[in-house]
């Protein structure tokens, strides 16, 4: 693949016309190594996920070397490009226990809360990006953020707990708005002129406080955590005016991106699925890049993948259960066909990322993504040989382009490798078989 | 109003209530029809001996309430772009979600982004050359001394109003006062009078009173040792439940007087919001969440298979159907249960297309002829298309729709595990949806829930996955005949006659109704008043408005039982 550099990625981003390039900034925001902030403190590492639906073929997808270097069959091919940014992760398995399968629900729940689901359609609890949002999420003006290509507010990962969603944004207008509108405070700008009204808006935030602690004391069991939850959101928006009061380190991987002023056509189609992703994820990796977010999440599809392809009447789901398997390829063609389509997207992601200079190295390079899907084997709902992917070496901290197979162990090993990495003081992960404390060793530096 | 309970209604009501027994949910129930009375007579009050209450509840206001209230209280021109957080569908309705939902921080950034819009608007001075108003100038009671200095008299005039209606209760006075002094110091510091009432507008509006719809409670006088809502709760069930927004000056004062603790004075204040115009923004909200339709939200057609099938036609669709329901429901009070066989409906230009028929430009109502295909909602674009794939109609979720939305029999999930094989490379003679979903009924582990779904939706196979009326699917003439729980019917207009005549129709509306107006699903202790309900519903001729008047003034929609208490020590103080 062709190295990115920031005024390439931003020139084409958005339709080229809508965004305005800065000029490079210069190294003089970093120490003498190119890995640090000049004021010596590390770059940060930011986490990511990525999730696509209905799995994949094995036959198809599952390379033959384990380790570096390892092949790319057919549904993977389009991985080439960021093959030397991403670990490929197979045969490690979901556990449901005594559990009811819910097809397309206990797999994803699973490798992103350590717990299979008990019940019928109910929301999982605390998702692994909300806990590591907590741990490294508190220095920026959103403590997670995310996104889905699907155009759909209910195709949602991330939970705070079964109660509290965070709704995904789908608009790109609106989502550039909420990052780079008018609370935006440009960290390379030549001038900082902290917000009078941010001062004021935190001062009657008190008031607001006083009526919360009101509300507390007559508050039901079940409410009053409802209401814990409503006072800490407060106490981050009150952060969040603090923000906007204190002048931003300069960041040199930002550059403000123009605005944008037109919407990707509405639809599950892949075409139109794809456009959306495209710009939601460079709104996204810039929103990273400026420090708006350290955790991010997109969702290339929801839950039970629907994406569609023009002229062919099934979508992706009904395909992988309707499909035949053609008796020649030992697969099913317009099964793998949005497969391919998923692996492109992850690849675009991956490289977006990629394309982001920051320090001696990129964006994604400070990063760690996580990537995963929701079944193995979608034709028969399998949990067993979930694919996973990361991408990006975590400031450091993780090896890439290597081929890891589970042998069937808990997927969960990966998820507790990950919030290891990103610092967080846990003796294990997971419940009853998805329990582990044991890390993925082969990816650590 | 004289209670009227009599030994053959305990029957009916006895056999109603087996119906609604969701075991059983598959039974055929074929009670005798009720006996309807005159059109227009009020449904009995709720007989001594059937008690309920309901739970005491903290709501978290939903999108369209939240829209609902800043255009009743700052005007329809307020605009506000905003996506909030979807609840999570419990017992088939979102709004059950909402007395679950919490607010996280990304969340709470929400709110506070749609109360700046809000805010800047209320306080905008217009714009001369673009020929738009002050709203300041409309929406504030006085002007202050000098625009650009804090006045405190102004502010608490305009604040205690304002608060007054955003709350659903008036500000004491020690928060009005801090409001106001809030607003003189933001004033002063920003040089601007407005902006500094628009900061606390702001601020309001983020407020957990007014994102929060709480019920609190006070004892009941008239039951020693329970509790009922004070009136102010009251008032803003009753407002969000029949407006779908919060109560207006008219609906506080009767909380304020006293009116309505009174069983007199809540009949007065009910009938006057059934008369108002805010009503449709009640019914409109039910129908849109019972039905679903915030699937339309992201519903799209294959542009290759439906050319003619676009995003604007679809929200024309969900219009055309909320259109239907409010003029035969409310406008002319008709009975529920014809909605499944009214040839009347709305069309615009748009759907004139899908439908094939002309159409003058904007909404027009329009009668199917005698003899038509189209009978009822379930012969409707929205129900058709949004209940179907991308490119192709489906049977089964048409069916699996019909069940759960209409009759409330919940459609178990697909097993796991299942061998699809059977499903796999369909046989050239299999040319039709009959064919192919016929393979269904032949896997013993699919038949289970697919000879519960498919023969209905099979019988709306003359309509393609848009909606878009067919003779035949390649060349084959459509096979449209079925039965439903033992009815049978050869064609769509019989579906929907056994569906209008269905025993379990009427029930499932109420207790959706029921569970939509007190924010709880319908369990065992509701029952009785539910079935009382539901006989009453279909004594009265299933008049919708009457339905709703007779739940908001049964004892469970005042009488509540208090959230279990919880430790005193609250977070914010721990902090």
């Amino acid at each position: 693949m062709n190295t990115f550099n920031r005024r390439r990625v931003l020139k084409g981003m958005l339709g080229g016309s809508a965004v305005g390039v800065g000029l490079p900034l210069l190294n003089l925001f970093l120490n003498g190594n190119g890995n640090a902030l000049a004021d010596g403190s590390p770059m940060p590492v930011r986490f990511g996920t990525w999730v696509w639906g209905l799995g994949m073929n094995d036959a198809i997808f599952t390379p033959k070397k384990v380790g570096a270097n390892f092949d790319l069959p057919e549904e993977i091919q389009s991985l080439a490009p960021v093959q030397k940014h991403i670990n490929l992760f197979t045969r490690f398995n979901t556990f449901k226990d005594a559990a009811p399968l819910m097809c397309h629900h206990t797999g994803w729940v699973i490798l992103r809360t350590g717990m299979a689901p008990t019940v019928t359609q109910v929301r999982p609890g605390e998702t692994i990006d909300v806990t590591i949002a907590k741990k490294i999420g508190n220095a920026t003006r959103f403590q997670t953020l995310s996104a889905t290509s699907t155009g759909d507010v209910r195709d949602s990962y991330s939970y705070e707990s079964a109660n509290s969603v965070n709704a995904p944004e789908f608009s790109p207008i609106r989502f550039y708005q909420n990052m780079f509108g008018a609370d935006y405070q440009d960290p390379n700008a030549a001038e900082f002129k902290p917000n009078p009204r941010a001062m004021v808006r935190k001062s009657v935030l008190s008031g607001v406080v006083d009526e919360t602690n009101a509300l507390m004391k007559r508050a039901g069991s079940e409410d009053k955590e409802r209401l814990d939850q409503y006072f800490t959101s407060l106490r981050d928006l009150e952060k969040q005016f603090d923000l906007q009061l204190t002048r931003p380190a300069p960041l040199e991987a930002c550059v403000r991106v123009g605005e944008v002023r037109g919407e990707p056509s509405a639809g599950l189609d892949t075409v139109k699925v794809g456009e959306r992703h495209k710009v939601m994820t460079k709104l996204m990796a810039m929103a990273v890049a400026c420090d708006q977010t350290r955790v991010f999440n997109m969702a290339y599809a929801g839950e039970t993948a629907a994406t569609t392809k023009a002229g062919y009447e099934k979508p992706h789901h009904t395909a992988t259960h309707e499909e035949p398997t053609d008796p020649k390829l030992g697969y099913q063609i317009e099964v793998s066909w949005f497969t391919r389509r998923a692996m492109e997207n992850w690849a675009e992601f991956v490289a977006t990322f990629a394309g982001v200079k920051e320090g001696d190295g990129t964006l994604l390079d400070n990063c760690l993504i996580y990537a995963m899907s929701d079944i193995s084997y979608a034709k028969i709902h399998s949990l067993d040989n979930i694919p996973m992917f990361t991408a990006g070496r975590a400031g450091g901290k993780i090896k890439t382009g290597l081929h890891i197979q589970g042998n069937g162990e808990a997927g969960t090993r990966l998820g507790y490798t990950m919030m290891k990495v990103l610092g967080l003081d846990i003796p294990s992960w997971g419940t009853l078989s998805n329990t582990t404390s044991k890390e993925v060793g082969e990816i650590l530096v | 109003m004289k209670p009227v309970f009599r030994s053959a209604q305990l029957f009916r009501t006895a056999a109603s209530a087996a119906c609604l027994l969701l075991g059983a949910v598959l039974a055929s129930c074929s009670g005798a029809e009720p006996v309807a009375e005159p059109k227009g007579a009020e449904l009995a009050a709720v007989p001594a001996g059937i008690e309920a209450s309901s739970p005491a509840q903290r709501r978290l206001i939903t999108e369209q309430q939240y829209l609902n209230t800043v255009a009743n209280i700052f005007g329809k021109d307020i605009e506000v772009i905003a996506q909030f957080a979807p609840m999570q569908r419990t017992d088939g309705l979102l709004a059950l979600g909402a007395s679950k939902a919490g607010v996280p921080s990304g969340e709470l950034q929400k709110f506070q982004r749609a109360a700046r819009q809000v805010a800047a608007q209320v306080v905008d001075n217009g714009n001369l050359e673009l020929r738009l108003a002050s709203h300041r100038d409309a929406l504030m009671p006085c002007k202050p001394a000098a625009a650009d200095k804090a006045d405190a008299a102004c502010a608490a005039m305009f604040l205690r109003s304002t608060g007054r209606l955003l709350y659903r209760r008036p500000l004491s006075d020690a928060r009005l006062a801090q409001m106001v002094d809030q607003a003189g110091k933001s004033a002063v510091q920003l040089g601007d009078f407005y902006a500094g009432i628009a900061t606390v507008i702001e601020g309001m509006l983020i407020s957990p009173e007014v994102l929060f719809i709480e019920d609190r409670t006070e004892p009941d006088p008239e039951h020693p040792g329970r509790r009922r809502l004070d009136a102010y709760s009251y008032a803003s069930r009753l407002s969000f439940f029949l407006w779908n927004a919060a109560p207006d000056d008219r609906v506080l004062k009767a909380a304020e007087s006293g009116e309505l603790d009174t069983a007199k004075g809540r009949a007065r204040v009910v009938d006057m919001m059934i008369a108002s115009p805010r009503l449709e923004g009640g019914v409109r909200g039910f129908f849109d969440d019972m039905l679903g339709f915030d699937s339309f939200a992201n519903l799209a057609k294959d542009p290759s298979a439906y050319p003619s099938e676009t995003g604007a036609t679809l929200a024309d669709a969900r219009e055309q159907t909320l259109r239907t329901i409010y003029d035969h429901l409310v406008t002319k009070k008709l009975d529920y249960r014809d909605l499944f066989t009214t040839r009347t409906t709305f069309m615009s230009p748009t759907l004139g297309t899908i439908y094939r028929v002309p159409a003058k430009p904007g909404w027009t109502e329009y009668q199917f002829p005698e003899g038509s295909p189209r009978v009822g909602l379930l012969t409707q674009v929205s129900f058709l298309a949004q209940h179907a794939h991308p490119a192709r109609s489906s049977p089964t979720r048409r069916g699996k729709a019909l069940r759960e939305l209409l009759l409330c029999q919940p459609v178990p999930l697909p097993p796991p595990n299942v061998d699809f094989s059977a499903l796999e490379n369909p046989k050239a003679e299999h040319r039709t949806q009959r064919d192919r979903v016929n393979f269904h009924l032949q896997n013993p582990v699919c038949a289970g829930c697919h000879k519960i779904t498919d023969p209905i939706g099979l019988a709306l196979e003359n309509f393609d996955g848009a909606g878009i009326y067919r003779r035949s699917e390649r060349g084959v003439d459509i096979d449209a005949s079925g039965a439903l729980d033992g009815k049978g019917f050869t064609d769509i207009a019989g579906l929907s006659l056994a569906v209008r005549n269905h025993p379990s129709l009427p029930g499932c509306l109420v207790r959706r109704v029921y569970s939509y107006g007190t924010g709880a699903a319908v369990d065992a202790r509701d029952k009785p008043l539910v079935d009382f309900l539901t006989a009453e519903f279909g004594r009265h001729g299933y008049r919708f408005p009457d339905l709703m008047r007779a739940i908001v003034l049964s004892p469970v929609f005042y009488d509540v039982t208090p959230p279990a208490p919880a430790e005193q020590k609250s977070a914010a103080a721990s902090n």
